[in-house]
This record gives C-alpha cells, sequence and structure tokens, in this order.
C-alpha cells in the first residue's frame, strides 16, 4: 500500500508492504542507516527514533503506521550543518565506543533534554534503562547528556536561544 | 531477520469504524495499537491474523480522568500517559507503582492499558493492578457496550471476555475516598516480566480494614487475585502480623510454575513477602490520605 511518511522534515512517498517494519522503511527504502537494526525484539534500543517527536522502537512499528506522521531519525539531529548539543556532547565526553547504540542513546536523549533541561544522573540512567550498549559505556554516554544539558543551559543564558520549542 | 507473515493492514477512523472492520474481516483479524505484544508474536508466528486493524487513531480511546465517582481510563492510553498523570498518582499510586517496572520508557511510549489487558499474559502487572482496585472493564460490540468485571476479564492465559468483533475501549475504577495503594515487582533485569508481582489497596474505617484488594501476577493466582487473603483482612485491624498472615494465606492459594524465572518455592516465598510489603505501603498511603478525606474529597 502506498504511504507518505515525513522523515527528518521531508514527505517521503513509498509502496510497501503492510508488513514492513519502520526500522527496516528507514534504511532499506529511504537509505537512512543511522538507524541500527538491532536485537528485533524491542529490547536493545539501537533502532530507537522519534515518532511525532516521541522515541519508539522502530523495530516494533509497522511502517504502514506511520503513514501521515513524522519520524526524526539520528540524520535529522543536526540543523544547518551544526551538530545538536548531544551529538557533541557524545563528542565531548567519549559517549561512543562501537557506535552501535549511539543513535537511539542520542534520540532517547534529545527528547529527554527536550522535556526535562537538566536531569541528573538517576533520572538520564532511567530514560534509557530501555537501552544496551554492548560496551558498557554507560559512565560516558551519561556524561555526554549532562554535558549537553550544560551546554544548551550556556547558550540559553547567553541568549542564543535553547534548543527547547524549536522541537516540539 | 524476523518479520511478521503477510497480512492485510485497515485504519480505523472511529470506534464503531473499527467494529464494523472486525465484523468485514471475522476472527482472523485482530485490533493493533502499540503492537509490542503482537509485533513479536506475529514475528515468531505465535500470532498470525490475515488482517490487523489499527486503533492508534482513535483519540476517543485515549481519555484518562475522572468521571463522577470513577476513574476512567481509555484502552488506548499509552502506559506512559497513565505514569505521567498526577490524577492518577493521587488517587491510585498502585497505577504508578506498577507502571515503573513495565517494560521500559520507550517502550512506554508505545505499549497501551488496553493492549497489555487483552494480551491477557498471565505475567501482565497491569492485570493484578486493575484486580486489586476491582475495575469494570468496558467492552463494546456491534449490539452496544457491556461491562465485565475485571475479575472476570481474564478467562486463562492469553484469553479474556472479549469475544471476536469485540473492542474493549475503556477501563472504569471506582474512586475510594482515604483508600491508599501500592505495587511491588521483583524482576530479573530492569524491563523483564516479573518473577512475582503484588499489588493491593485498602480502605480503613474506624480503625479497621473496610475493604481489601489485592493483586498477583506471574504466579498463577486465578484472575490475578488472592479472595482469601482479602476475605481474611477485611474487618481487620491493619498491622505487621494481618499483613504478614494475609501474604501467608495468598502464597498458600497461588499457584506457580517453575520456569527460567525461578522455582516453585522461591516464587511463592515471593508472592508472600510482596503482599506483605504492598498492604503495609497501602497501609500508610491510606493513613497519609486521612486528612484528605477530612477536608471533605
Amino acid at each position: 500500500m502506498q504511504i507518505t511518511v515525513t522523515v527528518n522534515g521531508q514527505p517521503y512517498t513509498r509502496d510497501v508492504e503492510p508488513r514492513l517494519l519502520l526500522v527496516h522503511f528507514l534504511r532499506d527504502h529511504l537509505a537512512l542507516t543511522g538507524t541500527h537494526w538491532g536485537c528485533d525484539t524491542s529490547n536493545c534500543g539501537a533502532c530507537v527514533v522519534h515518532l511525532d517527536a516521541t522515541p519508539v522502537k522502530s523495530c516494533t512499528v509497522l511502517a504502514v503506521m506511520c503513514d501521515g506522521h513524522e519520524v526524526t531519525t539520528v540524520e535529522g539531529l543536526e540543523r544547518d550543518g551544526e551538530l545538536d548539543a548531544v551529538q557533541k556532547g557524545f563528542a565531548e565526553c567519549h559517549g561512543l565506543q562501537c557506535g552501535f547504540c549511539t543513535p537511539g542513546m542520542m534520540l532517547t536523549a534529545r527528547w529527554l533534554l527536550d522535556n526535562d533541561p537538566d536531569p541528573d544522573e538517576g533520572r538520564i540512567r532511567e530514560t534509557i534503562s530501555g537501552q544496551l550498549c554492548r560496551c558498557t559505556g554507560y559512565e560516558n554516554i551519561v556524561r555526554a547528556v549532562r554535558w549537553a544539558a550544560g551546554h544548551e543551559a550556556g547558550r540559553a543564558a547567553a541568549g542564543e536561544g535553547a534548543r527547547e520549542g524549536t522541537r516540539t | 531477520m524476523q518479520v511478521p507473515a503477510r497480512f492485510e493492514y485497515e485504519r480505523a477512523q472511529s470506534v464503531s469504524h473499527a467494529l464494523a472492520l472486525l465484523d468485514r474481516h471475522g476472527p482472523e483479524s485482530r485490533v493493533i495499537a502499540g503492537g509490542h505484544s503482537l509485533l513479536p508474536m506475529m514475528k515468531l508466528r505465535l500470532a498470525r491474523p490475515e488482517v490487523l486493524i489499527d486503533i492508534n487513531d482513535l483519540a476517543e480511546l485515549s481519555f484518562l480522568g475522572v468521571e463522577g465517582d470513577e476513574l476512567v481510563v481509555g484502552a488506548l492510553v499509552r502506559h506512559a500517559q497513565l505514569l505521567a498523570d498526577p490524577t492518577v498518582g493521587r488517587f491510585f499510586p498502585i497505577f504508578h507503582d506498577a507502571e515503573r517496572v513495565i517494560a521500559d520508557p520507550v517502550v512506554r511510549n508505545r505499549g497501551t492499558v488496553g493492549g497489555s489487558l487483552c494480551q491477557a499474559d498471565p505475567s501482565e502487572d497491569l492485570s493484578a493492578a486493575f484486580a486489586a482496585v476491582r475495575a469494570t472493564a468496558v467492552i463494546q460490540g456491534p449490539d452496544g457496550e457491556r461491562e465485565v468485571p475485571i475479575r472476570e476479564f481474564h478467562r486463562g492465559p492469553y484469553e479474556t471476555a472479549v469475544e471476536p468483533g469485540e473492542l474493549l475501549t475503556r477501563l472504569r475504577v471506582p474512586l475510594r475516598p482515604g483508600a491508599g495503594s501500592a505495587y511491588e515487582k521483583v524482576e530479573r533485569r530492569v524491563g523483564d516480566w516479573p518473577v512475582a508481582a503484588a499489588g493491593a489497596q485498602l480502605r480503613l474505617d474506624g480503625g479497621v480494614i473496610a475493604e481489601a484488594g489485592i493483586g498477583l501476577t506471574a504466579v498463577g493466582a486465578e484472575h490475578f487475585a488472592a479472595p482469601g487473603a482479602e476475605e481474611y483482612l477485611t474487618g481487620r485491624a491493619p498491622g505487621e502480623e494481618a499483613f504478614a498472615e494475609a501474604g501467608r494465606i495468598a502464597a498458600e492459594d497461588c499457584n506457580p510454575q517453575a520456569d527460567q524465572r525461578g522455582p516453585v518455592a522461591y516464587k511463592r516465598h515471593l508472592a508472600g513477602e510482596l503482599v506483605r510489603r504492598v498492604l503495609t505501603r497501602a497501609a500508610g498511603r491510606a493513613a497519609g490520605r486521612a486528612g484528605d478525606r477530612q477536608a471533605g474529597e
């Protein structure tokens, strides 16, 4: 059946089988391979994307369910050639080792900061509790999210405009 | 790669449209909402519906709030929505306790209350929570609505009172002024199904327990409830001794099965201990709300 999904602000119309999962729609039909395909069982969280601004595990969502909806993937995090604060945080704090869990981690972190600009370590750990880093690099992932929160608070204080409000 | 077998997809525009689609496609059609139970089962061919009817657009099923003297929870309310709602937390902390330990935050964004109950997994947390507060399920079919007490809703593993052609639309939970409630679960790791879990609601009156509701999951308790322990508590003064005895009765009455989550004796021990703990916490919360009642709640 024909569906139109807006991905990273751009509408894509494709003919798909109803059984096609969102993760495969993104990777195989739109060539957006930044979304990683991991456990296939909604356990690992490597495939997390935003569906209507809310993180979901795209291995457990049908592409046809997204017809008429908006999806944001890791490719949609940067704006105007500038990395999102979360992406900068992962770079600054060595928040990735093998990188497999990173896109999902960053999208969940982005959502957390959109809703809670100053989360403490416990809140961050709870929010990413459905996502696995097999390198066990959680310490640095938490630091990266804290770094992003501090960076955005600093920019807001400097009057550059916080990221909040640009993504609702 | 895990992919479901082929099926047809329909998107319902309203409850009546969903019912018409169920009627048209017959017993091989299934309703899908969050899909976090059904899609994994379809990938494994444990379920193989010919038609999926997507109800995610039915905003009328997403209502969550107090109506009269009841809390109404629409079938399409997401776990995250139930957890975030302050009214739910005030009247039924049992639901917030339970939701904090159901799956993980990202799965909770998608999974729904109605889907969890209709999945009828014998280890489902919300089934025990709704059993503890004695909710009523509202089911809509071609001939209109009918109501089923939650303790008659589950007919066995993966089997409910929802007949082919019908749709669970909402849960109604009576508000019990001054009551306290709690839920606790033992799980092997974050987001896992429970090894065992228990929920309780207590209403106190004149220093004695006027009404006790106890829910149990993953331990083979019939209808996710512990009626023997409830009966024992009713009319008694709340206290450690009574709660421990209620736990002992509940543990004796349930029927856990040994599996990879543990042997029978361990699960039975957990059932008793968790019942004791949630009763203690529910009683504490009920005492904390006694002022509410005097304030005319």
